[in-house]
């Protein structure tokens, strides 16, 4: 079941109310999405973690509702890369 | 869930570089699990897979032992890594063959 980007957005936002969201939907198909997501919450964590916060923002329906999304994460300035 | 931990527990300790994956090395059966096989064929390193597709047990219980939604999962001397997304990023700025210890 497809997934909108505005409500992949709407999910990540509530979670991290200071990130900067860029969604992509790959395919035109509404169920592939790459996402780049940079928030502070990101600071001194390693990716694994920034994308276990992203993960948790999505609420169990990645991997289940939502297929496939690529996932970038970053700290805003300096750490950008 | 203790009985598939322990299974986890014991390829994660018994493999250096174990993928968890979609198909085979030969036959991904998705496609982030072929770019995952894609990167670990180019680093040149010997790596062992599970297939989750074959064993529904795995399937389910290395998303609770990783704490993380999809398959594929890298796991590199028992440390879990991430899945395709992180493994193309530290392929690509030279992390992932650093801490695979692969040539360059």
């Amino acid at each position: 079941m497809p997934m909108a980007a505005s409500e992949i957005e709407m999910l990540i936002r509530a979670a991290l109310p200071d990130a900067t969201i860029e969604i992509r939907d790959l395919a035109g198909d509404g169920d592939h999405y790459a996402a780049r997501v940079v928030s502070r919450r990101f600071e001194g964590l390693n990716r694994v973690r920034q994308h276990q916060l992203v993960y948790q923002a999505l609420g169990g329906r990645m991997g289940g509702e939502l297929h496939a999304l690529q996932l970038e994460t970053a700290v805003p300035d300096g750490d950008d890369r | 869930m203790r009985d598939v931990k322990e299974r986890i527990d014991a390829l994660v300790k018994a493999n250096d570089v174990l993928l968890f994956m979609k198909g085979s090395a030969l036959f991904p059966q998705c496609g982030f699990s072929s770019r995952a096989v894609a990167i670990l064929d180019h680093l040149g390193v010997p790596f062992e897979t599970v297939d989750v597709l074959q064993d529904q047990e795995i399937r389910t219980g290395i998303k609770e032992y990783s704490d993380w939604p999809t398959v594929p999962q890298l796991y590199v001397k028992g440390e879990f890594v991430g899945g395709s997304d992180i493994m193309m990023e530290m392929f690509e700025n030279g992390e992932l063959q650093q801490l695979i210890g692969a040539e360059a």
